[in-house]
């Protein structure tokens, strides 16, 4: 049989290069931002769209999305064509990839800065990007699901099992998340309420760290360090036990995200379960990894390529081995809502999926433009800022974390709480805001001084739009294979089978379940529990839109310190109407769940027109532009008729009565507000946003020293 | 909650559907050899010349 000569696509390699490029420093630029706006939010220049609540989401995205994602396709479409023998499938759809990625990333950049957002953490994109999102990605699985079908080489390698799990789990996951219904284009309610909301939010937030952060990096892991090392991977069989077993394992861990909250306990309980057993397959990849250099360590010392990926590798193992540990109940209780969990993510981020981008680009630049590195003492001073870089963002947000935490938690021998007021547990740990704002300054300029040395790389080369190879072609059939009949049909389309299949399963099976299953089932279990009012349900709105949720949690944890600051442990039964939840993940100001009725509303008029009046300190932004912008009622009715379709059993009708209510209610805060000698636009927002934090946690709160009547 | 029944029969679906992956992968030889598919990444490189097995 003659060889076939082929070209392997080097273009496609090029731009997905450029964009992880651009979009690292600008996802980062966008992270330091808003850590500055924790030690003064003066650095959101006061305006709407550069506020904390607004730019965390787009930080977060950005850096996931646009510098992780970029970076999964860079390397993909490198080792995926040269993994096969073959070039990609259809240099069409690799490029409707490229661009219809960047034009979602672009997307993102417009609407979360204006307030366009569902809230659900790392899914906070509206409901038109989630669908352009999936068309995307399943264009992307298309590419390279065709691509794996004309394969010339029979075997797969054990990267390409990571990235089809990757395809696969992320399609799965995006999907089943993104329920939810439109109201305008701009705007929709998630499909689930509360608990349910919560549960299916943090199955897809942990996965997005399995599946986005972590497989498709561990097949790169598995590509690039041994073609960097010219060694083989320590143990082929232990890499093929490894991926498997994370797979497996990997999808029942999201719900330590939720420890002592309402969720159920046993789900809580699967939760650690899982969680605590990833140590394994974690740890037997990292060590996989590293011990794929044994006896080329001399090589790492000379290889800017190679010191990253072993920086790289280490930040997973640590970060793989401290996740179980605060998936621990007990551990979790000190560690969730506090700094702590973003010194954790941070060490993954900017160790793990950072440094590992980097080795990659400064493996795949030299070769692509088919030169040498321009400045090795410029990678190496990149490679010594970083780490530093690293390790004094996370070192101070871990003494942070355990600091407040303590704080939040001790009482005094009188049985007090030590430090009642919130605000000086924020203002004990400010100067460690401080530091890590500066951690993650010198780590940019390692970011900037790579740019250079790369875009110098590349002058003093040119670039290969393709390179040639070649190689046999396979054989139709496996020779060791016995079967026959149908058997013999699903053995030829293997991948398609397992493609179609899981995606019509889940697919189906979602749009059938997840109507009768959830709709009718929310049946309030606390009788005292009612829907919003209109006016509540638009200043939950205003909410959601200013990313309140970022920076304060509303789940007050069953322990006597929660009980003590806040009030009463949150109930399952108080979310009922809660489309989307709103419980938080981290507390850089108080839990809100129990703060209705426990200011009067001059207190909160004063404290959004500028909360350092009311708490000297404090580093909350004001919300000036709340007072200045007029509530927009045109949706109300629409919000109502979605609800109701949501089931929350508004009355019949009400949609067509319920501006006059919402106008009425404020009507009566403005009122309110006037006694107190504060005057007020009618109809401006801070009075839907008052509504709001006035009826929150109230439908249960515990009246006159008596307990409310709770069954749940 | 009941959406964790949804959860678990879709996270079901998906081991499901990794393992029959995994079965197909074991059926037709992809793990036989865990040798040479780890040496053979390494010598992709060079243009037109080596043989392919």
């Amino acid at each position: 049989m003659e060889k076939e000569t082929f070209r392997y696509d080097n273009t496609i390699v090029r731009k997905f290069a450029f964009a992880t490029m651009a979009f690292g420093i600008i996802g980062m630029l966008v992270g330091l931002t808003a850590a500055l706006q924790m030690v003064d939010p003066m650095f959101n220049f006061l305006t709407p769209w550069l506020t904390f609540g607004r730019i965390r989401p787009l930080h977060t995205n950005a850096v996931i999305f646009a510098f992780v994602g970029n970076g999964i396709f860079m390397g993909v479409y490198y080792s995926l064509q040269r993994l096969l023998k073959t070039r990609m499938w259809s240099d069409v759809l690799s490029n409707i990839n490229f661009w219809g990625w960047q034009l979602i990333i672009l997307s993102a950049v417009v609407t979360l800065p204006l307030g366009i957002t569902t809230s659900k953490e790392y899914a906070e994109l509206e409901w038109p990007i989630d669908i352009a999102i999936a068309l995307v990605w399943v264009v992307f699985g298309l590419n390279m699901f065709m691509t794996i079908l004309n394969r010339r080489e029979r075997h797969l390698y054990v990267a390409i099992w990571f990235y089809i799990a990757t395809f696969v789990t992320v399609a799965m996951l995006h999907i089943v998340n993104s329920f939810e219904l439109p109201v305008s284009f701009f705007k929709s309610y998630s499909w689930y309420a509360g608990v349910q909301d919560a549960l299916v939010q943090w199955w897809y937030g942990h996965n997005a760290v399995a599946f986005f952060l972590t497989t498709p990096y561990l097949g790169l892991m598995y590509y690039f360090i041994p073609k960097a090392s010219n060694r083989p991977v320590y143990s082929y069989r232990l890499s093929i036990v490894h991926f498997w077993a994370l797979i497996f394992i990997y999808i029942w861990a999201g719900p330590h995200h939720l420890l002592y909250t309402a969720l159920p306990e046993w789900a809580q309980n699967i939760g650690v379960v899982f969680s605590f057993m990833l140590i394994a397959p974690s740890w037997g990849g990292m060590l996989n990894g590293l011990l794929t250099l044994r006896g080329a360590w001399d090589r790492v010392r000379e290889s800017a390529v190679l010191k990253f990926m072993v920086v790289a590798v280490t930040c997973y193992g640590m970060s793989t081995f401290e996740g179980p540990m605060m998936s621990l109940k007990n551990v979790n209780a000190i560690a969730h809502f506090t700094d702590w969990v973003v010194a954790h993510v941070h060490i993954g981020g900017l160790g793990w999926n950072g440094f590992m981008t980097f080795g990659i680009l400064y493996y795949l630049v030299p070769k692509l433009w088919n030169t040498k590195l321009y400045s090795s003492k410029l990678s190496d001073f990149h490679f010594w800022i970083g780490t530093l870089g690293i390790i004094f963002y996370a070192l101070p947000l871990y003494w942070a974390g355990f600091t407040q935490s303590l704080m939040w938690k001790e009482f005094t021998q009188e049985g007090f709480l030590a430090y009642p007021n919130f605000l000086e547990t924020v203002t004990q740990i400010k100067p460690m805001y401080a530091a890590r704002a500066f951690g993650g300054s010198i780590y940019i300029i390692g970011v900037i001084s790579m740019l250079y040395n790369l875009i110098m790389t590349m002058k003093q080369g040119s670039f290969q739009r393709e390179e040639e190879a070649s190689a046999l072609a396979l054989t139709k059939n496996y020779e060791g294979h016995k079967g026959e009949g149908w058997h013999r049909v699903i053995e030829r389309r293997p991948i398609q089978m397992l493609v179609f299949s899981l995606v019509a399963v889940a697919i189906g099976g979602a749009i059938e379940i997840i109507p009768t299953m959830l709709i009718k089932s929310n049946i309030p279990t606390i009788a005292s529990v009612k829907p919003y009012t209109p006016l509540e349900l638009e200043g939950r709105d205003i909410y959601i839109r200013e990313g309140c949720y970022n920076c304060h949690s509303q789940m007050v944890r069953p322990f006597r310190s929660e009980t003590e600051r806040y009030g009463e442990y949150s109930k399952a039964g108080e979310f009922v109407y809660d489309h989307p939840f709103q419980w938080g993940s981290k507390r850089t100001g108080p839990d809100l769940h129990r703060i209705g009725a426990k200011y009067s509303d001059s207190w909160h008029f004063n404290h959004m027109m500028d909360p350092g009046s009311m708490s000297p300190g404090t580093i909350m932004p004001s919300y000036p532009w709340l007072f200045e912008n007029d509530l927009n009622t045109e949706l109300t009715a629409g919000k109502i008729r979605a609800m109701q379709t949501l089931g929350v059993p508004y009355a019949e009708g009400y949609d067509q009565i319920a501006v006059q209510d919402l106008t009425y209610q404020s009507e009566s805060i403005a009122k309110n507000l006037e006694k107190d000698g504060l005057q007020v636009l009618p109809n401006s927002e801070i009075l839907a946003l008052i509504a709001y934090l006035q009826r929150l946690g109230t439908d249960i709160k515990v009246k006159d020293g008596q307990a409310a009547m709770v069954t749940n | 909650m009941e959406v964790i029944f949804l959860l678990i029969a879709i996270s079901i679906v998906a081991a499901l559907g990794f393992l029959a992956a995994f079965l197909w992968a074991v059926k037709t030889g992809q793990y036989d050899d865990d040798k040479t598919p780890a040496m053979r990444i390494l010598f992709d490189e060079k243009k037109s010349t080596e043989t392919n097995n």
